[in-house]
């Protein structure tokens, strides 16, 4: 195999890069910023589709920086569910600034729309793609100073009020993802997130790394917004441009559970007791999102109530196992699609009628094909067939009733069904009614939006019709990658030989998904070489 | 030397949680400042303390046994650099704050979550967009 082709690893979080740089010499361009915005992102494109090719037949990709021999070098890793999860947030970046090139005014462009959302996919690319657990720590900062930036765009004092919530509350995160980081490094003596993962095996049982363990649940918790600690999301993701809490609900939230699910199942899979935890967790965010979305009374902080909501399906698969977890990623990429959308049509229902409330402004009766593509976001949101909500609850419905597990089961199917009480009360209120009072001029609607505003959010309700009515691929992307997650041999192994494809040795085995599969996994791991024997072989 | 220090960070991990349980908002900043110093010095102990030991391995070992790691300390360095511009970014944040809603108290701030909705009218400039001009 080629020896360039690890470089497809580093592009995804390099070109962002360069491109946000480049941004930044034109600065107070928005032409150029968007000519260069364009590029980047097909380059990032075309990149990503080789890079899941890649890894979907030969298995993980790595690269180590500087060559320097894992476990000292800060190591890359590419495999199909960072791989795909990469792909998939380039398709929703993409979409989300075409719906900006239309929405976005052009003061916002010349503050740096468009380098901060670069800055925001690199951040977003290098999360995926890190080895490394401090690594991971720098680009979640990175996310954090991007994406405070893309939420006060607009510079409204209602994003300002939301920004300081939003920043507070991440960096406390980050700071204790710093502490467990320190604490971690004290005990095992290596960052490498495959090095830790073999430097504490079988150490699940002692206190510190339990407590470690509990520490980065709370980190990566409050990223993911899970119930305890979700409520700076409903404060601040409504408040930004459309486009921003689009892209907001899209990659944010979702980098938080795939950090959840790589740590769990990598570096924590026997800690003692961890299902039962995310067991409850799952049940009370799905709860308290869809019984949150209830109460609101603004179609903005509704959908930031129900992606929420959303996380708690995303968290089953660590609380029953693989089976659940090929549900919980098929939920993770459907929920990308969906709320993005649901919080796009929002944004330009918002700046149809002037304001978000529930309130009966009759949209159905002047926009009746943009209505009925929010009705279809909605149905889709809530789990109902045709679209492709439906086929992630079924799994997680399977795997919890295969699991014997009522708590999942039970939660699962309460928190669709509340959610759709939610979407169709909002619905009705905001779209379908029609108050009849004429007496306010902002009553009045003269036309829908403008079309060009409506094509990216159109291309965002026929993927999640795909999704419904074309499962398959999905599906078995879906099972793929939670086998990747939970059989950790070949990405082990991958980054203790640095990368099979660099020096032309066999790629490991591809996981097919038979035997037995779970925490503490312990007779595959045993396969993967010794990274100390690594070392000494290479360090003369 | 190491219980020393333990104590410290847990004594500031308490001062900065006491400060960020304040309503005020520019306590609340300053009790991250301390986690974040907190969250340095643990990692500083973490990587072992020596006095006066240069970190050079002797011709006939292959491994440093008594030195400190260096390796932590070039993570506090990182963890400075990216937590000072954090700060400074968000003393702007909070002095711009100060100056759209006059006020520090985190109580006030309820400008992202009213409590109730507000009269009718326009909230932004749907005049605009009705007119065709960009929102």
């Amino acid at each position: 195999m080629n020896i360039y082709l690890e470089w497809l690893v580093v592009l995804p979080l390099a070109l962002p890069l360069i491109g946000a740089g480049l941004c930044v010499a034109a600065w107070g361009r928005p032409g150029v910023h968007k000519a260069i915005t364009a590029v980047t992102m097909l380059a990032l494109a075309a990149d990503v589709i080789a890079l899941f090719l890649l890894v979907w037949d030969n298995g993980p990709v790595t690269m180590t920086m500087g060559d320097w021999v894992p476990p000292f070098g800060i190591t890359f890793i590419a495999d199909v569910f960072s791989a795909g999860l990469v792909a998939a947030a380039t398709f929703m970046a993409a979409v989300c600034l075409a719906f900006a090139a239309f929405t976005v005014d052009e003061e916002a462009m010349i503050r740096g729309f468009f380098p901060l959302f670069l800055a925001l996919m690199a951040g977003v690319c290098g999360s995926f793609l890190t080895g490394d657990i401090f690594n991971l720590y720098v680009w979640f900062e990175v996310i954090l100073i991007a994406s405070i930036g893309l939420l006060i765009i607009d510079c409204t004092r209602e994003q300002i009020d939301g920004a300081i919530k939003y920043t507070i509350l991440s960096l406390i995160a980050t700071t204790v993802f710093l502490v467990a980081t320190g604490l971690l490094y004290g005990i095992a003596g290596t960052l490498n997130m495959a090095d830790l993962a073999l430097s504490l095996e079988g150490r699940g049982g002692e206190p510190l790394v339990f407590g470690v363990a509990l520490l980065y649940l709370m980190a990566f918790g409050m990223k993911a917004a899970v119930f305890p600690l979700f409520f700076w999301l409903p404060a601040s993701y409504h408040t930004g441009h459309p486009v921003v809490s689009a892209i907001f609900a899209a990659l944010l939230t979702k980098v938080g559970v795939y950090v959840l699910i790589r740590v769990y199942t990598l570096i924590f899979p026997d800690v003692v007791g961890m299902d039962t935890v995310f067991l409850w967790l799952a049940a009370a965010t799905m709860l308290s999102g869809a019984i949150g979305a209830l109460a609101q009374s603004d179609l903005r902080r509704l959908i930031a109530f129900l992606v929420v909501s959303g996380i708690g399906y995303m968290l089953l698969g660590l609380a029953i196992g693989p089976q659940a977890m090929a549900g919980s990623i098929l939920y993770l990429l459907h929920s990308m699609v969906v709320t993005a959308a649901l919080f796009m049509g929002a944004g330009l229902a918002r700046r149809m009628v002037g304001a978000s409330w529930l309130r009966g402004r009759g949209i159905y009766r002047h926009a009746p094909f943009f209505s009925v593509l929010v009705l279809a976001v909605a149905l889709s949101m809530a789990g109902s067939p045709p679209f492709g909500g439906l086929w992630p609850k079924v799994m997680l419905v399977d795997a919890g009733l295969a699991a014997d597990a009522p708590v999942a089961v039970t939660a699962v199917l309460l928190a669709g069904f509340l959610s759709l009480v939610a979407l169709g009360r909002a619905f009705a209120l905001a779209f379908w009614a029609d108050s009849g009072d004429e007496r306010s001029a902002a009553h009045q609607i003269i036309a829908g939006p403008p079309v060009a505003a409506v094509a990216p959010f159109a291309v965002l309700v026929v993927t999640t019709a795909l999704m419904g009515l074309w499962p398959a691929p999905f599906v078995t992307y879906a099972k793929r990658a939670a086998d990747s997650a939970f059989d950790t041999a070949p990405y082990i192994a991958a980054v203790a030989s640095d990368g099979p494809t660099m020096r032309g040795e066999p790629p490991p085995p591809v996981p097919n998904g038979d035997g037995p599969k779970g925490y503490g996994n312990a007779k595959k791991k045993a396969q993967a070489p010794d990274m100390s024997e690594t070392l000494i072989a290479r360090n003369p | 030397m190491e219980p020393i220090l333990a104590v410290l960070v847990g004594i500031l991990i308490a001062v900065s949680i006491y400060m960020m349980m304040s309503g005020s908002f520019v306590r609340i900043v300053l009790g991250i400042l301390v986690l974040s110093n907190a969250a340095n010095l643990l990692i500083f102990t973490a990587g072992r303390l020596t006095r006066d030991v240069p970190p050079i391995i002797p011709g006939d070992k292959k491994t440093l046994a008594a030195a400190a790691n260096s390796l932590p300390q070039a993570l506090i360095l990182t963890a400075i650099v990216i937590s000072f511009s954090l700060f400074a970014f968000i003393l702007v944040l909070a002095f711009r704050s100060y100056r759209e809603m006059g006020t520090v108290e985190t109580a006030e701030m309820r400008i992202a979550e009213p409590h109730a909705s507000p009269p009718d009218g326009d909230e932004i400039g749907a005049a605009d967009w009705r007119e065709g001009r960009r929102p």
